[in-house]
């Protein structure tokens, strides 16, 4: 059986230009077929059916109706300009069609039978005028606002629906969630090929946005629900499920960027690719060996991401460059990009998407995060250690070098990190301060390195003008 | 100023003498009503039949019907919001209303097209 089941195509997929939700639906939403979006008041459904039309156009060269019940073209073109999608041009092109339905129940009267011919004749015109292969009903259950009699609506409902496969179109139709149902009026029971579910909740007062495909006749898709993001650029869907222990993994090594700490790791440094915990408690030096690794991957000429949660960019470059470390020049030449925003900004889910999408855009060779434990006001542990799981993992398959320092709160036990991700790391790192006649004296010792001869010393450390320095070599 | 009961009733019946000049003026009113249909279904000719029979009962010689079928003419159905169809819109007089359906509720309509007032119909029934 499943010789002969590979062998056949399956149902074709209609590529959305979505990002991530291609992947967790394997290509697409079922072409020629109805997709139903649902979700509560600004989830997002009116965007996603958006961008299904705009990027299928631009992306797909398949053109696009946009029948809206809700707002009128001017508002909805106005809307989503601030997104990049110029939906004015593309009418103008011919591309595009936008048609706003509005009943007035108040100035209508029933007289008899009827049906929603004019509804059918309004889309199929538009259809055959752009030759549309694409289709967005939002929202269509504004219908029953307007329409006296539900049973003919109903009835008309299903015939559009199917009347919608017979022209062979990929459609959206858009509905508000019910109390009880997925829909106010029970619409899945007439769209049922494929089901999207958007969700918007708030957890500790911040706002988190997921995505989950209910049902998808005819195909496999992730069944988890799926972190999104709403930006400058449209949704995000951050596809997890693609993630796991399959990583590939490499020999080659990455120098820490301090001379004398890489003879500490057999002299190589870390290996590329690794993740890299660097803990210790407040002013042990945790964000300038960061810094330091920063500049020596961008002298090679390869680049670095650096999230901060804590510092501005312009701080971070004017500490490092009291310790003589110049982050601003690789900036300027693009080898460093700096990413800063507070934790609590947005949900954990969406700072995950965002380092996900500027790790796929900046491509780097090294990604810092300064520091974890800062999400800890956002989220709790769990959420953290999984949310780190995930970009720990995704870096990984992008072979990409991962820092990520942590703050031990004082009185804990050192050998303890704050968020309990020290079994992700492959390296850990851990910084303290000692105080011998008087003095506070740095040290650092490698408390775990995987799979490389690593030095067992307590090297004691300072942070000089001129970067870091190791007291004394070590064997 | 305060008013005596006979005085009040003596009123009231000029008014209704004044309504009733205003209605016999009514009568000279011009009514545009365009019926929107789908082809030629059995929906469609029944709802033409029905309005042509209430035009021609009520409205004889003031009234002027286009009949659209939205097949032939589809931009005529996204300028007027036509949704459904059959789909009556009285033009004139204004205000401007929507009736839907085949045209079978005479009653409905002709309160509608003001042309049998609504207090009237509840006291004949």
């Amino acid at each position: 059986m499943a010789r002969r089941k590979s062998k056949l195509k399956g149902i074709e997929k209609c590529p959305t230009g979505i990002r991530g939700l291609d992947e967790i639906t394997q290509g697409g939403l079922p072409r020629g077929r109805p997709t139903l979006v649902c979700g509560s008041a600004g989830c997002g459904k009116t965007l996603l059916a958006m961008e299904f039309v705009v990027r299928g156009i631009t992306e797909y060269n398949e053109p696009g109706v946009f029948m809206a019940f809700e707002e009128n073209a001017q508002e909805l073109a106005k809307n989503v300009e601030s997104l990049g999608m110029d939906v004015n041009d593309l009418v103008k092109k011919n591309k595009m069609a936008v048609d706003y339905v509005h009943i007035e129940k108040s100035e209508i009267e029933e007289t008899g039978e009827y049906d929603l011919e004019g509804l059918f004749v309004r889309l199929g015109s538009m259809i055959d005028q752009i030759g549309a292969k694409r289709v967005v009903l939002d929202t269509v259950e504004a219908l029953f606002a307007g329409l006296p009699n539900e049973a003919i609506l109903r009835a008309e409902l299903r015939r559009l629906f199917r009347w919608l496969k017979s022209k062979k179109v990929t459609a959206i139709i858009t509905g508000e969630k019910g109390e009880s149902t997925l829909t106010r009026h029970g619409l899945e029971e007439y769209v049922s090929d494929c089901v999207i579910f958007l969700d918007h909740r708030i957890i500790n007062q911040v706002a988190t946005r997921r995505l989950r495909i209910v049902k998808y006749r005819g195909s496999q898709h992730g069944t988890n629900e799926y972190p999104t993001m709403i930006d400058e650029t449209g949704l995000s869907v951050l596809p997890i499920s693609s993630l796991g222990l399959t990583y590939p993994v490499t020999t080659s090594r990455v120098s820490t960027g301090i001379p004398k700490l890489d003879t500490m790791f057999a002299g190589k440094g870390f290996y590329r690719g690794s993740s890299i915990l660097l803990s210790g408690t407040a002013g042990t030096g945790k964000s300038s060996i960061a810094a330091s690794f920063a500049n020596s991957v961008c002298e090679k000429g390869e680049k670095c991401l650096y999230f901060s949660f804590e510092e501005s960019p312009p701080q971070i470059i004017r500490n490092m460059r009291s310790i003589g470390i110049d982050l601003e020049k690789w900036e300027k030449k693009g080898l460093l990009k700096f990413h800063s925003s507070r934790p609590t900004l947005f949900g954990l889910e969406a700072h995950l998407v965002t380092i996900h999408k500027l790790a796929e855009e900046f491509k780097p060779h090294a990604v810092i995060v300064d520091p974890i434990t800062s999400l800890t006001s956002i989220g709790e542990t769990v959420e953290i250690k999984s949310m780190l799981t995930r970009v720990i993992d995704f870096l990984k398959n992008e072979k990409v070098t991962g820092i990520f320092t942590s703050l031990t709160a004082a009185g804990n036990a050192m050998e303890q990190s704050e968020v309990g991700i020290s079994s992700l790391m492959d390296t850990w790192l851990l910084l303290r301060n000692t105080e011998i006649e008087g003095d506070r004296k740095r040290m650092l010792y490698i408390l775990k390195s995987r799979g490389m001869a690593h030095s067992s010393k307590v090297q004691q450390f300072m942070i000089t003008n001129e970067g870091i320095k190791l007291l004394e070599e070590a064997k | 100023m305060p008013k005596k009961k006979d005085e009040t009733h003596r009123m009231s019946s000029l008014e209704k003498d004044l309504i009733k000049k205003a209605k016999e003026a009514d009568k000279s009113r011009k009514y545009v009503l365009k019926l929107y249909v789908a082809g030629i279904t059995v929906q469609s000719s029944r709802a033409i039949k029905n309005i042509t029979q209430i035009c021609e009962e009520n409205l004889k010689d003031r009234y002027d019907l286009q009949i659209i079928d939205i097949y032939q003419q589809p931009a005529l159905a996204k300028g007027e919001q036509i949704i459904v169809a059959p789909t009556l819109i009285k033009k004139l007089p204004l205000p401007l209303r929507k009736f839907i359906g085949n045209m079978a509720n005479k009653e409905k309509i002709l309160v509608g097209l003001d042309l049998q007032p609504k207090e009237e119909n509840g006291n004949k029934d």
